[in-house]
């Protein structure tokens, strides 16, 4: 008999994430691709990928749901559940006890309380701004005419960081064009970035347990996990697989349904 | 899709609202009765007594969220000074003004504008906003403008607070009477009074009627229905009016018709509302089998001090008592009384950009509220009329997890 299989699609602001688990909900395989302006096409390109890449038929898999602001658009799903539900999910699957999630998503981001038991306490969000999300850093590497994919290494460099006080992305970037005007290193502005970035996050919600951080921002910049260890003073995780755990967590939520 | 039921009295609101635009219209045309304006838990019973008719500019300014006209403008009045931070009921109104424009131009054949008053009165009792609001009309056009300048942060009201505002009260019936020559008849004020009373205690049991299970009316339909309470208080229609909805709600009632059919959640709204999105967000409720059950602001309509044979006293209680006036500390209790009263599961509270009066989020209320009584809640970013500051699908996100977060505790 074939096993049944379960997948989540997480279609966010920047990407859209798909994964694939199994009945004791072992990660098969995940994808990660633009969402662009089709989250339709976009949602059923990352789903034919994580089929292709467990090499396995579409009538394998018994069940899907979507997450994500493009959650509705995933015609092929069977139930939507909130991005906020699917990232609580898949870090309580990996870190059973009682935690903080923290997800620097593209275009926002969430502070998710959730008790030993696994049951969601409390969340926020940011506000309706960008500062402190995955745009913000992408705004100011185009301003400073980086490479998004330098900006960790560059960070790590720094001996000398700078403090960037603005709420706002577009005063921070008149605040940067000030600092380099004094003649402030890129590598200490990019490290004053990444601080503003996780002192937005840090004071949208009190923090209990264990911090698991996920989302793709800290996927490709692990500087921030060290800089919200030492700024919230607690023992900081960042998920496995942190990008697609949103999708995993709808996979999960597939799998019990 | 399930649709939104609509009680049949709302048919009987329209003419209501109608008879009400076009009474004071006539007022203001012919240059008698005289008109005043009046702030929305302003001395209305006493205005009314004193022969005013009397006109609510919250009313216009929200009719403009609800069409929403009010984004367009609000930055007339920015660009006069008027911060984009402040009132958008304020902004939108006086934006509107300066436009030429007023929806009910639109609603009702033969108004052409909104009208001019021979007086503005306010209470500072919601916010100071309200005053700068009719100051910026007094300068205007030259008319007076008074008012009553209420305390806030009170705990328990005292004698103290009620003879203050008492005071005023008396005082602003002198000043009236300088200011237009209307003159105040004492039997008339009693009457007046009970009247109010009346339509008080008539609104608290419609709203109560919320506390059945299935609940027959959401704050939705609350935000629509209180309109006579707001401005016909003080006058046999508002009643008659509350007596034909309770009439219908308890038939619902019996009937078990629920406004939300499958009810499985049931909220507390705080906050103001999101006028220009009322049906968007009635809608996304109804998806969701979520009934919003209770809300303070509908409630702000209570006045259960008002008595007839204690005028002033009364009126200078009841508009100090209201939820807006007090601390936290009373508030944290109120939220409590409204659990058992209600049965709510959790709370909406709606952080209104330009409303810091009525966001009671902002000081921790909600920490403390879960931690004392395990009141799970939520805090949505918004504005009563400026859509600007309203990320729809952030909200729904909001607003959809909190509801699975409250499946996953049941």
């Amino acid at each position: 008999m074939m096993q049944e299989l379960y997948a989540g699609v997480d279609v966010g602001s920047t990407t859209t994430k798909a994964a694939l688990v199994d009945d004791s909900g072992t990660l098969l395989a995940d994808a990660v691709g633009k969402s662009g302006f089709d989250f339709a096409g976009a949602a059923e390109e990352v789903f034919a990928q994580v089929l292709k890449s467990a090499g396995v038929e579409r009538q394998q898999v018994k069940r899907v749901v979507s997450t994500g602001y493009g959650r509705r658009n995933v015609a092929f799903a069977d139930e939507m559940r909130t991005e906020i539900f699917c990232h609580a999910a898949g870090a309580y699957h990996y870190f059973p006890e009682t935690l903080t999630i923290i997800d620097i998503g593209g275009q926002d981001n969430k502070i998710i309380r959730v008790n030993a038991a696994g049951e969601r306490e409390t969340f926020a969000m940011n506000r309706k701004c960008a500062a402190g999300t995955g745009a913000f850093i992408e705004e100011i590497s185009y301003r400073l005419g980086l490479e998004l994919s330098d900006l960790n290494g560059m960070a790590e460099k720094s001996e000398h960081e700078v403090s960037i006080g603005s709420f706002c992305t577009v005063f921070s970037c008149t605040e940067i064009l000030g600092l380099l005007r004094r003649g402030a290193k890129p590598e200490d502005i990019v490290k004053g970035v990444f601080r503003s970035v996780v002192k937005r996050v840090v004071e949208m919600g009190a923090i209990v347990g264990k911090v698991v951080l996920t989302g793709g921002v800290v996927a490709h910049n692990p500087i921030i996990a060290d800089m919200v260890a030492e700024m919230t003073e607690s023992e900081v995780v960042t998920a496995p697989h942190p990008q697609t755990i949103g999708a995993y967590g709808a996979a999960l939520a597939a799998r019990n349904l | 899709m399930v649709e939104i039921r609509k009680l049949k009295t709302a048919k009987l609101m329209k003419k209501v609202m109608a008879d009400h635009f076009y009474e004071i219209d006539a007022a203001m045309k012919a240059g008698n009765p005289k008109v005043a304006w009046c702030t929305s838990v302003g001395p209305a019973e006493l205005l009314r007594a004193m022969g005013f008719v009397v006109y609510f500019p919250e009313n216009h300014a929200a009719i403009l969220g609800a069409t929403r006209t009010a984004t367009d403008y609000i930055p007339v009045a920015n660009a006069i000074g008027y911060s984009p931070e402040i009132c958008s009921y304020l902004t939108a109104d006086v934006g509107a003004y300066l436009k030429g424009f007023t929806p009910l131009a639109k609603i009702y054949d033969g108004i052409e504008t909104i009208p001019k008053p021979d007086v503005l009165v306010y209470n500072t009792n919601q916010c100071r906003d309200v005053k700068d609001w009719f100051e910026w009309y007094a300068r205007r056009w030259n008319v007076p403008c008074l008012g009553i300048e209420s305390y806030v942060n009170v705990g328990e009201v005292t004698e103290t607070h009620v003879q203050g505002i008492a005071g005023q009260f008396k005082k602003l019936a002198d000043d009236l009477t300088a200011a237009t020559g209307n003159k105040l008849d004492m039997d008339k004020l009693a009457e007046t009074v009970w009247l109010s009373r009346k339509c008080s205690d008539l609104w608290k049991e419609v709203l109560e009627m919320a506390t059945h299970k299935p609940s027959p009316l959401t704050f939705f339909d609350g935000t629509i229905h209180m309109g006579p309470a707001v401005v016909m208080r003080g006058t046999q229609v508002a009643i008659d009016y509350y007596e034909t909805l309770l009439e219908e709600l308890r038939g619902w009632v019996a009937e078990g018709v629920a406004a939300v059919p499958g009810e499985k959640f049931r909220i507390y709204w705080e906050g103001m509302p999101i006028w220009g999105k009322l049906r968007e967000n009635a809608e996304l409720f109804l998806r969701l089998k979520t009934a919003v059950v209770a809300s303070t602001y509908c409630n702000s309509w209570i006045f259960t001090a008002l008595d007839g044979n204690d005028p002033w006293n009364s009126m200078a209680r009841a508009y100090t008592e209201l939820f807006i006036v007090r601390d936290d500390d009373y508030k944290e209790e109120y939220f409590i009384k409204m659990k058992e009263l209600f049965d709510y599961d959790g709370v909406i509270f709606h952080d209104a950009k330009t409303c810091p009066n009525n966001s009671n989020c902002r000081y921790g209320l909600p920490q403390r509220l879960q931690e004392k009584a395990g009141v799970p809640f939520v805090t949505i970013d918004g504005d009563l009329n400026d859509l600007r500051c309203y990320s729809e699908e952030q909200a729904i996100t909001k607003i959809e997890a909190f509801i699975e977060q409250l499946g996953e505790r049941q």
